[in-house]
């Protein structure tokens, strides 16, 4: 077996990533042609979604992403427990940001919007759209939030059992990064989303 | 004799059989179980294949319903394009030679190696299932094209889910291969003494990691609005099906690259061996590698010409495809000129390689019929994109990956198949493709479209020629096969370095050890610098 390798472990998160961005890249390109066509559209559906739940939401991310960097950086200077008080919060931060959305959710499936509903069928073309890719892109930004907490509990485990220290932190690393980037695509979604009306 | 324990033999560390090959993590192993499940599948897709042209030697009913035959060449476009050459070369000469020519013990990741394969194996139980299941096998085409696959009662559910699974195996095989690269290259393996497999694989790499998860999101959202129905695809909702041929095809134009730049990769290793001589211009080879993956990403939308495109992205897309053909076309020239004053030997590999170059050729410049707009109207879904397609993938992969297999397999096994046998093999192949498909380009000029169950009866002599030749080409499958696995198995023993090559691979015994190199190797010299110890003398 030849020795372990953090920077061949850390080259290949990036690369991983890269596949995550194109994965996502496709929803943006759908998004990109359907503002083009329905711009009116995409700013009425735009007004109906809740500035403050994706203000506060893009605040608890950016929160989040800041814990998951001082849990990497409080390893470093050998405070174990700090670190995974921090693993901790940010796990805490990913969860309540999912709570916020599974009540923005349930408020607009209670006005029935939602695909392929009654509703939603008799709107103009653009803001079927629109709302069909708000559910697609921040369904599978969701879905990521919920992978990445998974993730940050393993990485909270093997703190806990040594597997990661201070000298041997690329699984950490990684973890972070995949976080950061559920919070970069989040950072596009929202003013996508919210602000564009 | 060897002196250590092949690496398929059994080692002594309490592992039973089957846990030793179904969870192994030495890539060797992983090469081996990849070679046999694709060649299980390829027979599949073989037969499946043979069906559709014998269904088609008289024109009405012979052998099936138009709904079967709708089933079967959508069965067969999607076990050959997703089960066999996708993976095909990366998956197992790649994941066996790659390490060892890089004189590296492993790939950098040999447990997500390991999980590519079971993606695999997940992604091929899957579409078993969907034969069974839902409401009967896929009818769409590979391509899965909306609005019909998202209105079809068959089970394309399954299937895409399957698809999807399968390009998560790719990526990782990729991701894998390019941090290896990066990462485990020996004392003195600089960039430039790479051998050129290794650089089609890498480009091949780049484009598995940046193109597949386009493929992913696709048939993704094909399974979706099959649920629920969001509209992103369907006119009545504002949705447009043209953007689906964008999406799938910014994947999959690129994925024909990761079909035939391994080939190239294999091609480009074997030719200098067989004429003893460096290979004209290195550095052009390996970088056209690079720029096959980079300008093969921007000409996706070439297979949509009449789809209803304007005419100012035809002409942009038109002419991106002829760009690519300068990467392709410096790889053949230099393949040719390394031949030129060669001391060429003709072993079975070589015949391959040579009947590679002729077929990729064919493919290549019909291509270029296919890729200029005002021409590609007249053919566009006739049987000569059907001609074009298979001269570049069954021609052009398929060929290398024969090449490929009578290269490197008794390296693997350390045991010889028969020469002569193999020759022949090569020829009733190569005689049998083009009576296959060269009579398919014809009809595709008269007008037969594609995927048509019945035709009109001007099209017959041809069609009927062409089922003929696909006997001819399955009793080459079928020698080829049975001579190289019989040789794999039960040949006489072959020495460490049967065909003179200098790669790191031939300096290490025949059959492959358990641990590549008892020390790690240093690289003084360049791939194919020659010494006059001269040819091998295998045949």
């Amino acid at each position: 077996m030849h020795a372990k390798d953090p920077e061949a472990a850390k080259l290949g998160m990036w690369l991983f990533l890269f596949t995550e961005i194109l994965l996502f890249g496709g929803l943006f390109l759908l998004y990109a042609s359907y503002l083009y066509r329905f711009p009116d559209e995409f700013h009425v559906g735009g007004k109906q979604l809740s500035l403050i739940y994706g203000t506060v939401n893009t605040a608890i991310l950016l929160i989040s992403s800041w814990a998951v960097a001082m849990s990497i950086s409080a390893l470093h200077r050998n405070r174990d427990s700090l670190s995974r008080k921090m693993l901790l919060l940010t796990i805490g931060l990913g969860l309540v940001f999912l709570v916020n959305k599974a009540f923005e959710w349930h408020g607009k499936i209670a006005a029935g919007i939602y695909p392929d509903s009654p509703v939603l069928n008799t709107k103009p073309d653009g803001e079927v759209l629109f709302f069909g890719l708000y559910y697609l892109m921040t369904g599978l930004h969701g879905i990521h939030v919920l992978i990445g907490c998974c993730l940050l509990l393993f990485a909270y485990w093997w703190l806990r059992i040594g597997k990661i220290h201070r000298t041997d932190y690329a699984l950490l690393e990684n973890v972070g990064l995949y976080w950061h980037l559920v919070d970069l695509i989040w950072v596009f979604l929202f003013p996508l989303f919210y602000l564009i009306a | 004799m060897p002196k250590h324990d092949a690496f398929y033999k059994p080692q002594e560390d309490g592992k039973g059989w089957i846990r030793s090959w179904l969870f192994t993590h030495d890539h060797k192993r992983i090469g081996v179980l990849y070679l046999y499940t694709i060649l299980a599948f390829f027979l599949v897709g073989m037969t499946l294949g043979g069906v559709i042209r014998f269904e088609l030697i008289r024109p009405g009913m012979n052998l099936m319903d138009a709904q079967t035959y709708n089933v079967l060449f959508t069965l067969h476009g999607v076990i050959m394009i997703f089960f066999v050459v996708i993976p095909s070369i990366p998956a197992t000469f790649g994941n066996i030679f790659l390490p060892i020519q890089l004189g590296a013990d492993d790939v950098s990741f040999p447990r997500i190696n390991l999980l590519s394969w079971w993606m695999y194996i997940f992604g091929a139980i899957l579409i078993v299932c969907s034969l069974f299941t839902g409401g009967g096998p896929p009818d769409t085409g590979w391509t899965f094209y909306v609005p019909f696959s998202e209105v079809t009662s068959t089970n394309v559910n399954l299937a895409v889910f399957a698809v999807f699974i399968l390009g998560f195996s790719s990526i990782f095989t990729g991701l894998n291969f390019v941090t290896t690269i990066h990462r485990l290259r020996c004392e003195g393996m600089t960039w430039t003494r790479l051998p050129l497999f290794v650089w089609s694989l890498y480009a091949t790499g780049w484009i598995q990691i940046l193109a597949t998860p386009v493929l992913a999101i696709t048939v993704l959202l094909v399974m979706v609005e099959r649920f629920m129905g969001v509209g992103m695809f369907d006119p009545s909702k504002g949705g447009d099906p043209l953007l689906y041929q964008h999406l799938f095809w910014i994947y999959s134009h690129p994925a024909v690259y990761i079909m035939i730049l391994p080939a190239m990769g294999v091609i480009s290793d074997i030719i200098p061996v067989f004429a003893r001589k460096n290979i004209f211009g290195y550095k052009m080879v390996a970088f056209s590698s690079l720029m096959i993956a980079f300008a093969g990403s921007l000409v996706w939308a070439h297979h949509m010409f009449t789809s209803g495109m304007s005419d100012f992205a035809v002409l942009v897309f038109s002419f991106l495809t002829f760009v690519v053909a300068i990467p392709s076309a410096i790889k053949v020239f230099n393949w040719v000129t390394t031949l030129y004053k060669g001391s060429i030997y003709t072993d079975p590999p070589f015949w391959f390689a040579l009947a590679f170059i002729f077929l990729f050729s064919v493919g290549g410049l019909t291509g270029l019929i296919l890729g200029s707009a005002g021409t590609d109207i007249y053919v566009h879904d006739t049987y000569f994109v059907v001609g074009h397609f298979h001269y570049v993938i069954f021609g052009g992969l398929g060929f290398g990956f024969f090449a490929a297999m009578h290269y490197w397999l008794p390296k693997i096994s350390g045991r010889m198949y028969n020469c002569k046998i193999a020759k022949w093999s090569c020829v009733i192949l190569f005689v049998g493709f083009n009576w296959l498909y060269f009579p398919m380009l014809l009809l595709g000029l008269q007008g037969m479209p594609r995927r048509y169950y019945d035709y009109l009866p001007e099209f017959e002599p041809l069609q009927y020629a062409s089922t003929l030749g696909s006997w001819v080409l399955l009793a080459g499958l079928l020698i080829m096969f049975v001579n190289i696995l019989y040789g794999t198995w039960k040949g006489k023993p072959v020495e460490d370095n049967p065909w003179g090559g200098e790669t790191l691979e031939w300096k290490i015994q025949a059959p492959l050890p358990h641990e590549n190199f008892e020390e790690e190797p240093t690289v003084t010299a360049g791939p194919y610098e020659f010494s006059d110890r001269g040819r091998g003398n295998a045949c």
